[in-house]
């Protein structure tokens, strides 16, 4: 289907394809299997100029969307989901610095990410704060010019990796998530610690620990936007990030179908390649389908968030909760096509299936998405 | 440093095919690409540049749309490019052709090193390169696999051996041809993608790089192509049968009668 995609994001999009047939493709297993994280593919990626595509022209990126961003993390999960994740992991920790930092934030923070050098994360995951993200209880005290953090972050993507930490601590435990705040915390800073790497079961190249706070100083110059804005930050990151899941979703999915549907033409049953079969045909049809509506809907909700629109909270919840099933769905039929090679580990798309299945989860689950939804739809009919 | 890359664009040899009538490659309908020995002379020229400074300047002799391999190498990190091209020029062999690339090279002014891919994959005769260095009077070293040192006057590199390498030393300026052992060729960057789409490569006629008539295209070749044919798909071996040491045997006979003839 054609995206009508400009000029530039073809040619961002031609790239990352490339990078990711050229250089992960041939990896991706091993990632998987040792759980490294793939600094050599950051590199290429850096070079290529692809961690500034969202990133404005004044702090040395692009000047693209999250439309860019989408089209990048897409190709890459093509190949891998999990390397695709230390770039879109580092869009989720910029996020927060390009929508509500300061002039003087962003001008000290985002040409080392759009350059690739330096890495970031998001910190909001707390062992009691998941789906409840309202209750976390990583505290900011202010002390003269600085604040002192305590508490632990959990399951942070490109923890240990990345160097700049998007953190959302209590600066008033009295009002609650209202007393929540934003701040930027360099790795190395004195106080900070990484917890051990977590096992995971897909998504295995992406770095996943803890970030330890103990009597933490971070200058009060790396406060974003203000006091009690934390939460708002918070909330409104993950809003402009969930279509960056939903094309990482559509990724996967298209990256295993792709595999279903070479093997089921080299795969010959009862005489005949199994593509010939109206049995595989519908399920390739349905799969080619899914991911296409995926797509496109990702794709809506991202020129969405590119146009300035105030609030596309419910759409950005629909997108990624749709892709995040189909990958599901998709990723499953693709092991179904592949039979029992699919079950096995020397084939590709069992890794596709177990990648696939954080997309239901992580920022936000798929049923957090459908509370969003609902509740934004009720909403609109009461203003009726 | 000013450094120059010659590079040519090849059709894309994973899908070459030659009409068995006419003996020549079918053309029509494929790919054209920079003679991937080539894409080796302009990393490393890339490389070049980002260890000493200086700018690289892309050429190529071919027909107007050898104009997207300059842009792909601009793409790559090289600065200028320049496409010589003139109907004057057709039928070149690796003499004329390198008489030619010398002219304009000589053109493009000062520079210190000429690379070069070791061969192009279509013609594979690696004698353009060689030839280059003889027309315009400069030290040549063919199959470098690694630039150890380089300064304003000289370089030590390895040349690549059947077995080993040989480490040579050579003033500048000089040409070197350069096999696929020196490096891993980068991928483009978005920036790159984006200059090479504005890029304007020069584009020279014979008369602007003062070539002599009598020496270009078909005119100025001195080689001529008596026969092109496709050879004969080789027979099947002969297998041996029976008892080891009567086979060994059998064999030996076999090879003398060959080698007596």
């Amino acid at each position: 289907m054609d995206h009508f995609l400009t000029e530039q994001q073809t040619m961002i999009r031609d790239l990352a394809r490339q990078i990711a047939d050229e250089k992960i493709k041939p990896v991706a297993a091993h990632y998987d299997e040792t759980e490294e994280f793939a600094w050599p593919i950051m590199k290429i990626l850096a070079d290529s100029d692809l961690f500034g595509v969202y990133i404005p022209e004044q702090y040395g990126g692009l000047g693209g969307g999250i439309m860019d961003m989408c089209l990048v993390t897409e190709e890459l999960s093509r190949a891998c989901g999990g390397i695709a994740l230390g770039y879109a992991g580092t869009g989720l920790g910029t996020l927060p610095i390009l929508l509500h930092g300061s002039e003087e934030q962003k001008k000290r923070f985002l040409p080392d990410i759009a350059k690739g050098k330096r890495l970031a994360a998001f910190c909001l995951t707390e062992a009691e704060a998941g789906s409840d993200a309202g209750s976390i209880k990583t505290t900011a005290r202010k002390e003269g010019d600085k604040y002192i953090l305590n508490g632990t972050k959990q399951w942070i993507t490109n923890a240990g990796e990345a160097e700049i930490y998007t953190v959302i601590a209590l600066t008033d435990k009295a009002k609650g998530i209202r007393g929540a705040s934003a701040f930027v915390v360099e790795k190395g800073t004195k106080g900070m610690e990484f917890g051990k790497k977590e096992k995971k079961m897909g998504i295995r190249a992406s770095a996943t620990r803890e970030v330890i706070f103990t009597d933490c100083e971070v200058p009060a110059a790396n406060l974003l936007s203000k006091e009690g804005m934390g939460f708002i930050i918070a909330m409104k990151t993950l809003d402009t990030s969930r279509p960056g899941v939903a094309a990482q979703a559509v990724g996967i999915a298209q990256g295993a179908l792709d595999h279903a549907l070479a093997y089921s033409r080299t795969r010959v049953q009862f005489g005949q390649p199994i593509s010939s079969f109206q049995a595989i045909q519908h399920m390739l049809a349905d799969m080619g389908t899914q991911v296409e509506a995926a797509r496109t809907l990702a794709y809506a909700v991202a020129r969405m968030a590119d146009s300035g629109a105030k609030s596309f909270s419910k759409e950005s919840a629909m997108a990624k909760l749709f892709a995040g099933d189909v990958a599901m769905k998709v990723t499953t039929d693709a092991v179904q096509i592949f039979g029992g090679y699919g079950y096995m580990r020397e084939y590709p798309v069992e890794k596709f299936m177990r990648d696939a299945k954080i997309t239901q989860i992580y920022e936000g689950t798929a049923q957090i998405q459908r509370n969003v939804i609902a509740g934004h739809m009720i909403k609109e009919s009461l203003k009726k | 440093m000013n450094i120059i890359v010659c590079i040519k664009q090849v059709p894309n040899t994973t899908d070459v095919r030659i009409d068995p009538t006419t003996n020549t490659l079918i053309r029509e309908g494929v790919e054209s690409v920079i003679n991937p020995f080539d894409a080796y002379a302009i990393e490393e020229a890339v490389r070049l540049k980002e260890r000493c400074g200086g700018k690289v300047t892309v050429i190529t002799m071919g027909p107007p749309q050898a104009e997207t391999a300059l842009r792909e190498a601009i793409s790559l990190g090289c600065d200028e490019a320049v496409l010589v091209s003139d109907r004057k020029f057709a039928g070149s062999d690796t003499w004329a052709t390198s008489y030619t690339l010398s002219a304009a090279i000589k053109k493009i002014g000062a520079f210190d090193i000429i690379l070069c891919g070791k061969q192009a994959s279509d013609g594979d005769t690696a004698q353009v390169g060689p030839g280059i260095s003889a027309h315009l009077d400069i030290p040549q070293v063919t199959y470098v696999k690694k630039i150890i040192e380089i300064s304003e006057k000289t370089a030590k590199v390895e040349r690549m051996m059947e077995e080993g390498y040989d480490v040579v030393e050579t003033p500048l300026p000089c040409l070197f041809t350069v096999v696929k052992e020196i490096n891993t060729p980068r991928l483009p960057s978005i920036r790159g993608l984006m200059k090479a789409k504005s890029a304007k490569p020069l584009k020279w006629t014979a008369e602007d790089i003062g070539a002599v008539p009598g020496l270009l295209g078909l005119d100025g070749s001195p080689t001529r192509v008596v026969k092109i044919f496709t050879p004969a798909p080789r027979k099947g071996g002969e297998m041996l049968k029976g008892d080891t040491s009567d086979i060994s045997k059998e064999l030996v006979e076999l090879l003398k009668d060959i080698v007596t003839g």
